[in-house]
């Protein structure tokens, strides 16, 4: 069974994450550096979850170093990057060359369900920055929606409420950890 | 822009989900995570769940409430009524809601709208308006807040809003349809997602307000029926509005 560690760094709904992944069978671990797939979820601003990691700023950037899995959601992908504008200026984790910069949009924050492209599901997106990045491999509306570099995996859109095309990709990542 | 959203709105209290006159005659409709479930898997893009009794005994209800919603839910929900600090709404957050609306609380203390957007993120807030000839009511819409609803709107932006929830209090109830007025004074006022609420009589109205804000309430025109979000879709696909 694919175990599966969420870095918890501060308030939000992070409850949906865990339940989607034991929905699709796995099995939740605190050991954030010896699960089979750390997850880096999206929650609050930049700043206070860069200071919220504490330790595991480290135990992620080993991970990636060693090319262990790692999947980040939303805010998550955000602070893989090397900086983002959000708060003032924060650095990032800097496992994923780019930075994070407000969102140029009609309305922003932009939420809602929006395709992605290649593949064309659509999944719910809320965001008020986006990820710039020569890792994106697939975009919605233009935005950066997936970002692959080494192990790591990062999404703009929140796949642990998209439903049933959420919980599809959330499948593809525990199959390749 | 993502796509136009619809979204059921469940009127809950004591754990249950209640249907009532003006908040009188309050009557037992369902379980809310079923009735969820059944608009979710009906198409819903998002679900509202609005605590309407909300006193201080129903608090932990709603926090059961959405932690049972997050479990068979797979589509993001947001919960209201009675929260009026950071602390209440983290517990609804940490329970599974992905957002949490506010209302006569932020009319009272304006800087709580700013202490959820630096804890919670300004996706995770949503400012409910009740409005009624371009001003604002409070406390179930049963006061005058002595606001302009336009001016209301644009400081909730200021202070980290990151969704509009307006109701539009003389429509509420009349399927006469939305007030489309006044949603394109708040499109053109701010660029937060508005989400329109009030007056939904059929597809027509509905296509009507999500040409001037990002997504649609809806509350009587479904009669807690998930059947009738299903034909409704249909009904707007027909009227070409792209849905999900």
């Amino acid at each position: 069974m694919t175990t599966v560690a969420i870095a918890r760094y501060g308030a939000g709904n992070v409850r949906s994450v865990e339940l989607a992944m034991r929905r699709l069978g796995a099995e939740m671990a605190n050991d954030l550096e010896g699960a089979d797939l750390a997850i880096l979820p999206g929650v609050g601003s930049a700043r206070s979850a860069m200071d919220g990691l504490g330790d595991a700023v480290r135990v992620l950037r080993e991970r990636h170093a060693a090319g262990r899995p790692i999947l980040g959601i939303c805010l998550g992908l955000q602070l893989a990057l090397d900086e983002s504008e959000e708060d003032g200026g924060v650095a990032g984790l800097g496992l994923v060359p780019g930075r994070a910069v407000r969102l140029e949009a009609e309305r922003v924050p932009r939420i809602g369900w929006a395709t992605v492209e290649p593949g064309g599901d659509a999944y719910w997106f809320a965001h008020s920055y986006e990820a710039v990045t020569d890792a994106t491999v697939a975009r919605s509306e233009g935005h950066a929606a997936i970002v692959e570099h080494g192990a790591f995996t990062g999404v703009q859109f929140h796949p642990e409420k998209s439903g049933a095309a959420g919980l599809r990709f959330l499948e593809r990542c525990l199959s390749r950890a | 822009m993502p796509l136009p959203r619809l979204i059921p709105c469940l009127d809950v209290a004591g754990g249950r989900v209640v249907k009532g006159v003006r908040f009188r005659g309050l009557r037992d409709v369902g379980d809310p995570v079923e009735l969820g479930a059944a608009y979710s898997d009906g198409g819903a893009d998002e679900l509202v769940f609005l605590d309407i009794s909300a006193t201080l005994d129903d608090r932990a209800a709603a926090a059961g409430v959405a932690a049972r919603v997050a479990e068979h839910v797979t589509i993001p929900f947001t919960f209201g009524g009675g929260i009026r600090s950071v602390a209440d709404a983290t517990e609804l957050l940490e329970a599974g809601a992905d957002k949490i609306s506010v209302n006569s609380a932020a009319l009272e203390r304006p800087e709580l709208i700013e202490e959820l957007a630096r804890a919670l993120g300004s996706q995770a807030v949503v400012v409910a308006i009740d409005t009624e000839r371009g001003r604002v009511r409070s406390h179930a819409a049963t006061r005058d807040a002595a606001r302009d609803t336009v001016e209301w709107a644009k400081e909730c932006e200021a202070r980290g809003a990151g969704e509009l929830l307006v109701t539009s209090i003389d429509r509420d109830g009349t399927k006469d349809g939305y007030d489309l007025d006044q949603l394109a004074a708040l499109r053109d006022a701010v660029s937060l997602p508005v989400i329109a609420s009030g007056g939904a009589g059929n597809a027509r109205h509905v296509a009507a307000a999500l040409e001037v804000s990002e997504a649609a309430l809806l509350a009587s025109i479904l009669h807690e029926d998930p059947a009738r979000l299903v034909s409704l879709r249909g009904e707007l696909r027909e009227l070409g509005v792209p849905l999900r």
